[in-house]
């Protein structure tokens, strides 16, 4: 591991052991453990730089990737982080499989469970829905986007990302811009980030941020929300843009999107309210000329073609953390 | 000879007088001849004789809100199961919600309910019939007819009459029958998809919401629309704290409303929801402690008239699967008592309350279907239920009579059971015993 590398931890660092048998969410996480996932993860990009990008971590080991909702990167990325750890993995996606002859979800657990999977990666529209499969399976599960709820992994590439870039993660102002109401994305990175002493703010029309969120209920200890861009921008350590997803676009909660590119889109005249050395993220897929100004998708500042490629070494990491494979075969 | 009951030195409670008061309680044929203290002594004592020292001797318990499921869904609950689950939790007379397959929105599908609860059930099974045809909120189900065909009110159940137009021409409708329109008031609107309470808790879960709001501005509605029509509006399972305020004004100004709250969101919050527990889903979803004090405020000063259970049996399958498809509902029946009870041991309400609210004030609601229940006076119905009020018992819903084990309080220790049930003279249930039927 490279040595100039900050910790996260400011006192000299335990030598933790992971603990959890299934990864369902990071808001239980402490900044030990996100230490040890960012430092794991530093080392499984070692690995991806390596002209032979295979080790035999989890060699013998089957992870079945379940999706109940379409995902290329994401499935992507964990179908390539297991293959790297050696792990023979198949592929469950709700189009082609019984899921669509109205298995229900619990069957199809004991199914892979009677397959002898070791570790399931799953995503699913609902809530909650890994929480139901951790109750059932034997094998780890993964949380690979659940509803609204958690995207962990994407929270912990993004930590990950800037981590990297920056040495350090506490008192940064991370943005996260657009709608955070339906955001699982959104949700994660808020626990991840504040969990390490970042400042995160959210900024939105109203009708995107979590209901009643600044004004009736308060889930979210030291999140800041704001309305206006220009104010969230200012001093921006991390711009990190959501997705505007298609369905919402028309579903009443702003008055059309011409009103809300106008007054929401992250575009170079507003990036640059945020510090010269901000970094631009986005969790993907882009819709470009909505949320962002496409001259900005590939800008200096903007990471993120690296946020896919960390997106591997941080799922390995976790692959490797939560399967177990052998400290000596990285 | 004349079969005779003896009910032996218990603390008799019969709100219907405000009488509290140690002593006996004589049953002849089917009917309560004597009560007070040594009421007994006086009576052959060649008896069948229930020694309740220690317990308490109430009115038997009337349930206004329950789903039976028969005819439809009888994997959830059949009359039959429904009422032992029933008799098992104290009550002698229930209403059960038109939500079945067929709607019960016609003679024939009222009529089939009754018929198989003269068989089956061995509880006073009173049917509710519903408000429009179908349950879908478009044209007015044949009221009269089903008023005369037994119906004691009506409902539409688990959907809200959205429409002001049809709700307002249901009020008006239904007025000179004397029987309340009951609704379910969730504005379809803003509950959206919602599942569960938003607030903080639905924030972190990432649970689609509906906010408190979305009942109040149907109670709102609801009363002045009644206020309008004079007609009689019952706000079934009030939740909100807003909601109770919006009944107490309307009250104030005379307005014909009704209102009842459920053991569960007497005691539990959202924060019930937590870990994704299916058992918790309910409609109108679980609040908060503000709600739950409000709740309690409104029983106290008789804004809220009664408590129903809104028993909602569901099979293991229904519930076992993502919160977002598991339906809501709570098997409420044999938990009520204890579950209420929680509120008398912990000084909130009066026991006296608790059984007021379960007896007398539902049983006042009935009178306009020409039933007199739920007191002990000489000459009633002898519908008693005798309860142990200091037992404490854990729940295990596998042992539950009824189908649907699906309980948020499963393994939860509670404090007082149902001793015995005893309907028309009859005991029907034997709380004492192992063996939990006769």
């Amino acid at each position: 591991m490279a040595k100039e590398q900050t910790e996260l931890l400011e006192d000299e660092p335990q030598n933790l052991n992971w603990t959890r048998k299934h990864l369902l969410d990071i808001d239980s996480f402490t900044v030990a453990e996100y230490d040890l996932v960012l430092k794991t993860a530093s080392a499984m990009k070692e690995i991806l730089s390596r002209p032979i990008k295979k080790v035999p971590a989890l060699r013998g080991k089957t992870i079945a990737t379940l999706f109940y909702e379409p995902s290329t990167r994401t499935r992507g990325s964990f179908e390539l982080a297991a293959k790297n750890l050696s792990a023979d993995v198949i592929n469950l996606a709700s189009a082609s499989s019984s899921i669509v002859k109205g298995e229900s979800l619990i069957d199809t657990l004991h199914t892979l469970q009677a397959m002898g999977v070791n570790g399931i990666v799953i995503r699913h529209s609902m809530a909650g829905a890994p929480y139901l499969a951790a109750k059932h399976a034997q094998a780890s599960i993964i949380n690979a986007g659940d509803g609204w709820h958690a995207h962990p992994t994407q929270a912990l590439l993004d930590m990950y990302t800037v981590f990297e870039q920056k040495k350090h993660l506490k008192d940064l102002k991370v943005v996260i811009l657009g709608d955070s109401r339906h955001s699982r994305v959104a949700r994660s990175n808020i626990w991840g980030f504040s969990g390490v002493g970042a400042k995160v703010t959210l900024c939105a029309p109203l009708t995107l941020l979590p209901p009643g969120m600044n004004y009736r209920y308060h889930p979210y200890q030291g999140v800041e929300i704001e309305t206006d861009i220009q104010k969230a921008l200012e001093g921006a350590d991390v711009v990190m843009v959501l997705r505007l997803q298609k369905e919402r676009q028309n579903a009443g909660l702003m008055p059309d999107v011409r009103e809300y590119i106008r007054y929401y889109q992250l575009n170079r005249q507003r990036f640059a309210l945020a510090k010269p050395d901000a970094m631009l993220m986005h969790p993907g897929p882009v819709n470009e000329n909505i949320e962002i100004e496409p001259e900005l998708i590939r800008c200096p500042a903007s990471v993120i073609d690296q946020q896919v490629t960390n997106g591997i070494a941080v799922r390995m990491a976790l692959l490797y953390l939560v399967i177990g494979g052998k400290k000596d075969e990285i | 000879m004349k079969s005779r009951l003896i009910i032996k030195d218990g603390l008799i409670i019969d709100p219907a007088r405000s009488l509290e008061v140690k002593g006996d309680l004589v049953v002849e044929d089917g009917k309560i001849i004597q009560s007070g203290p040594g009421a007994a002594s006086s009576f052959n004592q060649n008896a069948e004789v229930i020694e309740a020292k220690g317990m308490i001797i109430a009115p038997g318990f009337i349930d206004f809100h329950c789903h039976l499921r028969e005819p439809g869904f009888e994997d959830k609950e059949t009359i039959k199961t429904g009422s032992l689950a029933a008799a098992a939790g104290g009550f002698t007379t229930i209403c059960c919600m038109p939500n079945t397959q067929p709607s019960a929105d016609s003679t024939s599908t009222l009529s089939y309910i009754r018929e198989t609860a003269a068989r089956d059930s061995r509880v006073r099974v009173l049917p509710i019939a519903c408000v429009t045809v179908d349950r879908a909120g478009k044209t007015l189900a044949p009221m009269i007819e089903l008023a005369e065909a037994g119906a004691v009110g009506f409902s539409d159940d688990g959907s809200p009459i959205a429409d002001s137009w049809i709700m307002l021409r249901a009020l008006e409708y239904s007025k000179p029958l004397g029987l309340p329109i009951i609704n379910h008031c969730e504005d379809p609107a803003l509950v959206a998809n919602g599942q569960m309470n938003e607030g903080k808790i639905s924030t972190l879960l990432g649970i689609p919401s509906s906010p408190a709001i979305s009942e109040e501005v149907m109670i709102a509605r609801d009363v002045r629309l009644a206020e309008y029509t004079g007609a009689w509006v019952h706000i079934a399972h009030i939740s909100t704290a807003g909601g109770v305020e919006i009944v107490r004004e309307a009250k104030r100004r005379g307005v014909r409303v009704t209102a009842e709250a459920t053991p569960h969101h007497l005691s539990l919050t959202e924060e019930a929801v937590m870990n994704y527990d299916t058992n918790a889903r309910v409609n109108p979803p679980l609040r908060t402690q503000e709600d739950i004090e409000a709740l309690i405020e409104g029983l106290k000063d008789s804004t809220i008239d009664i408590i129903a259970t809104d028993h909602a049996p569901h099979t293991s399958s229904d519930k076992n699967q993502e919160f977002s498809l598991a339906p809501a509902g709570i098997s409420g029946f044999e938990t009520a008592l204890g579950v209420v009870m929680k509120l008398v041991h912990d000084g909130r309400l009066t026991m006296a309350e608790v059984v007021s609210k379960m007896t007398i004030a539902p049983a006042a609601i009935l009178v306009g279907a020409g039933l007199k229940l739920g007191s002990l006076d000489n000459g009633s119905i002898a519908d008693i239920t005798i309860i142990d009020p200091g037992q404490r018992w854990v729940v295990d819903s596998n042992a539950f009579l009824s189908k649907g084990k699906n309980t948020p309080y499963n393994r939860m220790e509670l404090k007082g059971k149902v001793a015995f049930t005893i309907v028309s003279g009859q005991i029907i249930f034997n709380g004492t015993k192992n063996s939990q039927t006769l």
